[in-house]
């Protein structure tokens, strides 16, 4: 009677389901449990709940939504760089005899929670949150289409995040690869919570992406400034025009097969099972239709913002910015039609394998016209070597090889040979670190100063980036080429100690890079401490030509008191060159939408929705559904969403300002 | 004279290749120095490929040194000409570029891809020896089960389970099919890799042209005993091939289906296995899921579902619908789980001439 009472209550959760006999993880959490708590301590002695939950949690503020997004990306990077480092770890020892330190139950965990944690958690939300900070700013909007939207999305994101964190202290991450590729995801190869973890927690983030997404679009469609035609739009805007547009047609299709999957897990259905009619192959191709287009949803924002920094520390205008755009479209829509180049070997036939192939290979003729595009604006210029310039310098190098490799592996008959092999693994990261993550930072660099009002500390700055330049090569440079050797990947030991060396080399490699993160974190911490010397006083700290540059440093919550006109591309430099000043007076009173908790309320019942599906506990998954639809409806009848902020607090903002060309003077 | 030129070109290239596998084969791997003539002329194509992309890869990277050096602010002899943001010459150049390379390289991927094509048969045994007319390949079936590869011989009528013995010059034409999972066949000195899939037969024809001891592997991820499921390959001239076989079947053990269950049934680190006989057919049926006797065989089971639909199976001719059978929305239609006596192994099968 208890028992049934037990099993109704906690579903499949057990105390056995805590990992108590496993050293390594007793560990870590007690690491984590210290250290949320010092963290919360310290929250609750500063007394800065009502302050984190007035100002932060419920603002819908796309600036603060955008720092929000950004510090879950950082947190997860380190979550997800841990995974890094005892594969790297694992590999790097776990030769002959020597079976490693990780057991194959736990290290088939590891490179799945890696994969997946670094592309949904890491940089899924550091894009996000640089595209919200920044776009608006740019287009000379006040904030985006839908800011409750925003709050919802950053929130669902985090409940996410939160069922991923939790599966590594209670259950079972997926042991599938990030992919979750069937049919060794199915009930009857995986078990146990999982996939489950992995399925819940990424349909409830993708949900918060999707929206996200619209908003986006709905925002750069819009909400331009007047005079703003798309063609004098920033290069960054359209990129995450384009970037976001593409994320609003692939999610559907990874919602859609995540639940078709998750039918097949619960309501014993047959879509992608081996018997009764199922196809495995099926999955594959809607996972890789979400997938390829979703490295590009990623790396177009990164071309964006190499694009802005170049400009702007060359001294000129962005060289062929129609060029760029279309570009930046072409490869848009071609990333729709190269899915099957993650499976090429799967037999599809020589013609079918030829057009994907073909296909491919194309997107690199668009992305090699960015690249000359950036050299040719850097020809001629005035380059200033600030961290920002030197990253995007960095990217180019980096990224040219990636982009080589990939169209190697665009072949069909040379992906026969290297399907699959560390030479794969070591193609893409070498195009997302190379890309994306060099992106990232260049623009949180850049934009720092004008989210915080002060530069990051410089020195840190050059360690981080020498750390994770210098990293990546002596990390990849040697699983290329055990890759070209022909090793397989997600491989737990290895029998030919003649490849140990290269393990070895790639293991000090991680190293560095970690000293690169490490660095980036210093530079944050630092920058804090000496934020006087570094003050931005201006807004303006590098002689920028977008419009965020027209506003203080940080921006106040309205952006701009009077929206501006727009008259040419390089909008603030156009003003700059044209003498523009700036009014002192009459402004009228801004309308502002207010901040609400239901995006924390929602996500919260979406965690807990999660956790309930995960678990078998069908009250909690019940309970929490209904609680969505009830707060959501509700949420509909709260009338106080907006508020004024009157014309003499504006003027008195305002005024608190420096003229730009005094600043100057 | 006119004709020297390609010849410089092709000697360039190939004197290119040559370094390049040169400078990896002392890397000693099978696919830098592979001993199939597939997996050689992949290597090529990888070669080939690199050294053209090289072609426009290395000059950008100089120039982004270049004009990153040159035109920095520090730099008293550069010009600095803040209006120049256009040329249309440089667009066409820029855009023209990369896409005559890829027009290059699409040509080599179409026909290579079609070439190299797993299915298709081998038309050469090795660089400037074709298949003599009249060779029969040798027959090997594959099977990937968890976490082992079980190896049929089916006109030797012997199996092994983690050894792939393979006469040299002889080429063969390898159906793979497995379980559970997807795996990857794929053993790097003799060809690409092929996806074993259950209910499904890949192929792959591939040759060796020198004695081998090497490894093959499962490049697909499948789980606890994925990291051990590897294979012995061994070439062997023709003759040492055969003392091999007779060693196999003198050592006995059979694969009848009883075995063949328990083999099936998932372990690790399997050892090597002999066995001196095979049941007939075991591979069909293994594609076919209907190993286990009294299990429909998915052929059949789609050829009836065809039928009742009212269709008709490919290869067999229109019948129409006798007033026996039943008609479309019949109850009948719903039921998949009767096991049809009839289709018990060695009974003729419908559809089969």
């Amino acid at each position: 009677m208890t028992d049934t009472l037990t099993k109704t209550i906690f579903g499949r959760l057990t105390w056995d389901s805590l990992p108590i006999h496993e050293p390594i993880l007793v560990g870590t959490f007690i690491v984590v449990a210290l250290g949320g708590l010092a963290v919360l301590a310290a929250i609750t002695r500063y007394r800065l709940w009502g302050y984190l939950w007035k100002e932060w949690f419920t603002s819908v503020d796309h600036k603060r939504i955008g720092i929000m997004y950004l510090v879950l990306g950082i947190i997860m990077l380190l979550r997800g760089f841990s995974d890094a480092l005892m594969m790297r770890g694992q590999q790097a020892v776990a030769f002959g005899s020597d079976q490693g330190f990780l057991p194959s139950h736990h290290y088939d965990q590891i490179f799945t929670a890696h994969g997946t944690i670094m592309i949904f958690f890491v940089a899924i939300p550091l894009v996000v949150g640089i595209v919200n900070f920044v776009m608006p700013l740019q287009i000379g909007a006040r904030d985006v289409a839908f800011p409750f939207l925003n709050n919802l999305s950053f929130w669902l994101t985090v409940a996410g995040a939160v069922l991923v964190m939790l599966s590594l202290f209670v259950g079972e991450f997926a042991r599938t690869g990030w992919l979750g590729y069937a049919p060794l995801s199915e009930l009857a190869y995986s078990p146990d919570t999982g996939v489950d973890y992995y399925l819940w927690s990424l349909q409830i983030a993708g949900v918060g992406t999707t929206l996200s997404a619209i908003n986006m679009v709905a925002t750069i469609i819009k909400m331009r400034a007047p005079g703003m035609t798309m063609m004098k739009m920033p290069v960054f805007c359209w990129t995450a025009l384009c970037s976001n547009a593409l994320a609003v047609a692939i999610f559907p299709a990874l919602t859609a097969a995540f639940f078709l999957l998750i039918l097949d897990r619960y309501a014993g259905t047959h879509f992608f099972t081996n018997q009764l009619g199922g196809a495995p192959m099926m999955y594959w191709n809607m996972v890789w239709i979400w997938g390829h287009p979703e490295v590009y949803v990623l790396v177009l924002p990164a071309f964006g913002i190499f694009s802005e920094i170049t400009s702007t520390f060359t001294g000129k205008r962005l060289f062929g910015y129609s060029s760029m755009v279309y570009a930046t479209v072409v490869i848009t829509i071609l990333s729709y039609l190269v899915w099957l180049h993650h499976f090429f070997t799967m037999g599809a036939g020589p013609s079918v394998n030829s057009f994907f192939g073909i296909a491919t290979m194309v997107i690199s003729i668009p992305t090699g016209a960015k690249i000359f595009n950036w050299l040719f604006t850097m020809y001629r210029g005035d380059i200033r070597f600030e961290l920002p310039m030197m990253w995007v310098v960095a990217f180019m190098l980096t990224f040219v090889i990636g982009g080589m490799t990939g169209v190697l592996l665009a072949i069909p008959p040379a992906d026969f040979v290297l399907h699959n092999s560390l030479f794969l693994v070591a193609h893409f990261h070498n195009v997302i670190i190379g890309g994306v993550v060099f992106g990232l930072f260049a623009g949180m660099v850049y934009w720092f100063p004008k989210a915080f009002g002060f530069k990051l500390d410089p020195f840190w700055g050059h360690v981080a980036f020498w750390g994770w330049t210098v990293g990546f090569w002596i990390a990849w440079a040697p699983i290329y080429i055990v890759g070209l050797m022909g090793t397989t990947r997600r491989v737990h030991h290895f029998d030919d100690l003649s490849l140990q060396p290269y393990f070895i080399v790639a293991a000090i490699g991680a190293v560095v890079i970690l000293i690169g993160i490490l660095g980036f974190v210093m530079s944050i911490i630092m920058g804090f401490v000496k934020r006087d010397q570094l003050r931005d006083t201006t807004g303006d700290p590098w002689e920028g030509r977008t419009l965020e540059w027209s506003t203080t440093s940080p921006p106040p919550a309205y952006n701009f008191a009077l929206t501006p006109v727009i008259h040419n591309l390089d909008a603030w430099y156009d003003m700059k060159t044209h003498g523009y000043q700036r009014p002192a007076e009459g402004f009228r009173p801004i309308h502002m939408p207010r901040n609400t908790g239901a995006g924390v309320i929602l996500s919260g019942l979406a965690f807990t929705l999660g956790f309930g599906m995960i678990w078998y506990m069908w009250w909690l998954a019940a309970l929490s559904f209904v609680g969505l639809f009830v707060v959501a409806i509700g949420h509909t009848f709260n009338f106080n969403r907006d508020y004024f902020i009157p014309a003499d607090e504006v003027t008195r903002t305002e005024s608190q300002r420096p003229q730009p060309l005094e600043a100057r003077a | 004279m006119r004709r020297q030129a390609p010849n410089l070109i092709g000697h360039g290239l190939r004197l290119g290749l040559l370094a390049m596998s040169a400078l990896l084969g002392g890397c000693s791997r099978d696919v830098m120095n592979p001993a199939g003539d597939i997996a050689l002329q992949q290597r090529n194509l990888i070669l080939f490929a690199t050294l053209v992309m090289l072609l426009i890869i290395v000059p950008v990277m100089v120039l982004i040194v270049l004009f990153a050096w040159r035109y920095r602010r520090g730099n008293p002899n550069k010009t600095y000409d803040p209006g120049f943001d256009h040329s249309t010459t440089l667009e066409l150049v820029i855009w023209s570029c990369p896409l005559f390379i890829i027009i290059a390289l699409s040509a080599v991927t179409w026909t290579s891809t079609h070439l190299l094509d797993p299915f298709r048969p081998l038309t050469r045994i090795a660089p400037g020896k074709p298949v003599p007319p009249g060779t029969k390949p040798l027959e090997v079936e594959v099977v990937g089960l968890d976490w082992k590869w079980l190896f049929i011989y089916p006109d030797l009528g012997i199996a092994t389970v983690n050894e792939l013995a393979l006469p040299t010059n002889v080429p063969v034409h390898f159906s793979i099919t497995s379980t559970d999972q997807f795996n990857a066949f794929y053993a790097p000195t003799l060809a690409g890799m092929v996806y074993a899939m259950p209910n499904m037969r890949s192929e792959l024809n591939a040759v060796l042209n020198r004695p081998v001891e090497t490894t093959g592997y499962s490049s697909n991820y499948t789980g606890r005993g994925f990291s051990d499921m590897q294979f012995r390959l061994r070439g062997m001239a023709p003759a040492d091939f055969d003392r091999w076989v007779a060693g196999v079947k003198g050592a006995g053990g059979g694969l009848a289906t009883q075995a063949y269950i328990a083999l099936a049934k998932p372990s690790e680190r399997a050892p090597v296995m002999h066995f001196a006989s095979v049941q007939p057919g075991l591979f069909d049926r293994i594609v076919n899921a209907c190993v286990e006797p009294g299990t429909p065989c998915q052929a059949d089971v789609m050829h009836r579902d065809m039928q009742r639909a009212g269709g008709t199976a490919p290869g067999s001719a229109a019948k129409p619908a006798a007033p026996s059978q039943p008609k479309p929305g019949d109850p009948h239609h719903r039921d998949m789980t009767r096991a049809d006596p009839s289709l018990a192994p060695g009974a003729v099968r419908a559809g089969h001439a």
